[in-house]
């Protein structure tokens, strides 16, 4: 519902604003499976699932073991010339580790490793306790703020194509071999993005509020 | 959150002397400093927010200079070294027929990064001139370059995992150039002058 006219407003409490285009809607309860969206710019404003909170969680503790396993396992091999070279995720991040480009090995390590670990424990970190019916943990607004801003600068989806172009680019010069731990990444990125897609921002902020005792 | 057909007239925060969090939405009244729901920093208008994307824009366009320029890939096969640039790397895989693939790299590392260049000094100016654009066109182009921003990163992610698979010694080894910093930095910078950018300008022009 839009607010007409300043006069008739009620209390800041009973209006939500759009976080896009600051619309101003009176506040009211969206019914799970519903979406709700801004009559002006389109964004959906919140769109509440049904046990989606399980969901997420689920979510992401397999991301949490796909991902530990992408480390681990043999990612590409490549055979040219009777040659055998083995590389590892960890061998894709440090490739950059001498001379000059040293600074992007740290960033690397940021954007396909660090930082969509970093969100994943830090969503199982709040919502984890809600989901079993507790009250959130301590922090829990500060961890999902952080976690929020992080999300453009987790990568993972973006690397797997990238390594679907590196294949062709050396495909022509030697035998390419990939390992477990490239379908475990592949597997990661869809399971992040399922992941994503159950998660409306503005309903989780106002779960987070309604499950704070004050 | 119910389509009434007709355009119905659509009152803003602002207008309404409240204050808006882009963060949950929630409204406050002026002169709140943090939001009472989710703690992010509350402004009506993100004031500096023009100045923020214009300097990282700027730093983005800066760097994406020698990204061009310097090579992003030395390739060494027999003892022989030779280096491509970004563009030499897509007219490379088009000579080896993989046309698919030689044009996601220039999508990429080419286009992607040139329009959004253009786009985000489009919506910059737009705040404080008139363009033909609608408000909502704009903002489906601001949506639009805050999803596939992130996507020019492809390259310098082609070039960690050749620098790492093909280290055969003598008969053939790909290292990494210099582009490939100066490149990931203005795919960085560029994506920080994004976010910076405060979408509810926008409409403000819009609504005047």
């Amino acid at each position: 519902m839009t607010a007409e006219s300043p006069a008739e407003l009620p209390a800041p409490e009973a209006l939500m604003a759009c976080p896009s285009c600051d619309a101003l809607y009176v506040e009211r309860p969206v019914a799970p499976g519903e979406t709700a969206r801004c009559l002006r710019c389109h964004e959906v404003l919140e769109a509440p699932r049904q046990t989606a909170m399980t969901r997420i969680i689920m979510l992401a503790v397999s991301a949490m073991i796909l991902m530990i396993a992408a480390i681990f396992f043999p990612f590409l091999e490549l055979e040219a010339a009777g040659r055998m070279h083995r590389s590892s995720l960890l061998d894709t991040v440090l490739a950059f580790s001498s001379g000059l480009t040293a600074p992007l090995t740290i960033a690397m390590a940021s954007l396909i490793v660090v930082v969509p670990m970093i969100r994943i424990g830090a969503l199982i970190y709040v919502m984890a306790p809600m989901a079993f019916g507790h009250a959130p943990a301590r922090h829990a607004e500060v961890v999902f703020r952080v976690a929020e801003s992080l999300r453009p600068w987790a990568m993972a989806e973006i690397f797997v194509v990238g390594v679907a172009v590196a294949l062709v680019k050396v495909a022509g010069m030697a035998h390419i071999f990939i390992g477990p731990a490239f379908w475990a990444f592949v597997a990661l990125v869809i399971v992040t993005v399922l992941k994503d897609n159950f998660m409306s921002r503005v309903t989780l902020w106002k779960t987070l509020e309604h499950r704070r005792p004050s | 959150m119910e389509d009434a057909g007709a355009p119905a007239p659509i009152l803003t925060a602002k207008a309404a002397g409240l204050v808006g969090c882009t963060q949950c939405g929630r409204v406050h009244r002026p002169g709140v400093a943090r939001c009472t729901r989710c703690g992010a920093r509350l402004q009506s208008r993100d004031v500096t927010s023009l100045q923020r994307v214009w300097a990282w824009l700027f730093a983005g366009l800066v760097v994406y200079i020698p990204a061009n320029i310097y090579p992003m890939l030395l390739t060494t096969i027999l003892g022989k070294t030779s280096e491509s640039t970004i563009f030499g790397g897509v007219v490379e895989l088009m000579h080896h027929g993989s046309y698919g693939v030689a044009a996601i790299v220039f999508g990429a590392s080419i286009v992607i990064p040139i329009s959004k260049f253009i786009a985000i000094a489009y919506l910059a100016l737009s705040v404080q001139h008139q363009v033909a654009m609608s408000a909502h066109r704009r903002h489906q182009l601001y949506e639009a370059v805050e999803f596939i921003g992130r996507w020019s990163m492809i390259d310098v992610f082609v070039v960690a995992i050749l620098s790492s698979l093909v280290q055969l010694d003598f008969a053939a080894s790909i290292n990494p150039g210099i582009a490939a910093v100066s490149f990931a930095l203005s795919v960085a910078f560029t994506m920080i002058s994004a976010q910076s950018f405060d979408s509810r300008l926008i409409w403000d022009v819009d609504g005047e």
